[in-house]
């Protein structure tokens, strides 16, 4: 049936996309791929529960999401613990603050979010500051902010403790944040 | 103690606050300090403004490149 074609290249024009949202939380090109092909699949399955009732997109990065945080604890159970050495040390962060628990430079201002958002070069930054993140880190991270799940999920998923959780969403932000001061507000930009 | 936290505790606690139910008692020690601190009231937006650009990340990247609509 035509219709049934147009429903696949529908769901194949959406594949770029899905694409780039696995890789940007998994960084394994062989898994994003195995979990969107996943989705693809699922959502050829589940067309009639589509319905059109929301953008194709939303729906299928809705499956998208389900299927991220599967493979993500797939890897966590096959991979140990020992993987991220150091995983709950905060000395990292000694050098920004004096010892009296004072920050060591003053903060800059970065303005309203607005006025960064509205350059394309600013997120081609955020991405590169991403990509140096440790690893389990940058997933803590990404699942956190980026598909939205609650901390005691991703404890659950990653068998972690919420303290430690804490501490790699705040080793996460530290690092982002001076990455994007030192990439991006500090040069001469708006 | 709570109303003594020194900026890197501050820096700490605002940061959970973005993943846990902060108590009354957390919240209005934050609220303090950011009233007389200026470096940790500009770190709290700092972090809120990396909230908002995580969301926005995976359209801003790709959504020109391919031209996709989604409606």
């Amino acid at each position: 049936m035509s219709n049934e074609n147009d429903f696949q290249g529908e769901l194949g024009s959406h594949r770029p996309y899905l694409l780039r949202y696995a890789n940007l939380q998994l960084r394994n090109a062989a898994v994003a791929e195995d979990t969107v092909q996943d989705t693809l699949l699922a959502a050829l399955k589940g067309e009639q529960r589509y319905a059109g009732r929301s953008a194709i997109r939303t729906w299928l990065v809705g499956i998208l999401k389900h299927k991220i945080v599967d493979a993500i604890r797939k890897q966590s159970r096959e991979t140990t613990l020992a993987s991220d050495p150091g995983d709950s040390d905060r000395s990292e962060f000694d050098h920004l603050f004096k010892a009296d628990g004072h920050w060591q430079e003053s903060a800059a201002e970065w303005g309203s979010p607005e006025r960064s958002f509205d350059h394309k070069e600013f997120f081609r930054v955020l991405e590169e500051c991403l990509a140096k993140l440790p690893k389990r880190t940058a997933q803590v991270f990404m699942m956190r902010e980026h598909l939205g799940t609650p901390t005691d999920e991703i404890c659950k998923v990653l068998e972690i403790t919420p303290t430690h959780c804490w501490v790699l969403l705040y080793r996460a932000r530290m690092s982002l944040r001076a990455c994007l001061q030192q990439k991006w507000f500090a040069g001469a930009r708006p | 103690m709570i109303g003594m936290m020194s900026c890197r505790e501050v820096s700490e606690l605002a940061s959970q606050g973005l993943d846990r139910k902060l108590g009354a008692g957390e919240r209005f020690a934050l609220g303090l300090h950011f009233r007389i601190c200026r470096n940790c009231a500009r770190f709290n937006r700092q972090l809120e403004l990396l909230r908002r650009a995580l969301q926005r990340l995976p359209d801003e990247v790709t959504g020109p490149r391919e031209g996709v609509q989604s409606t």
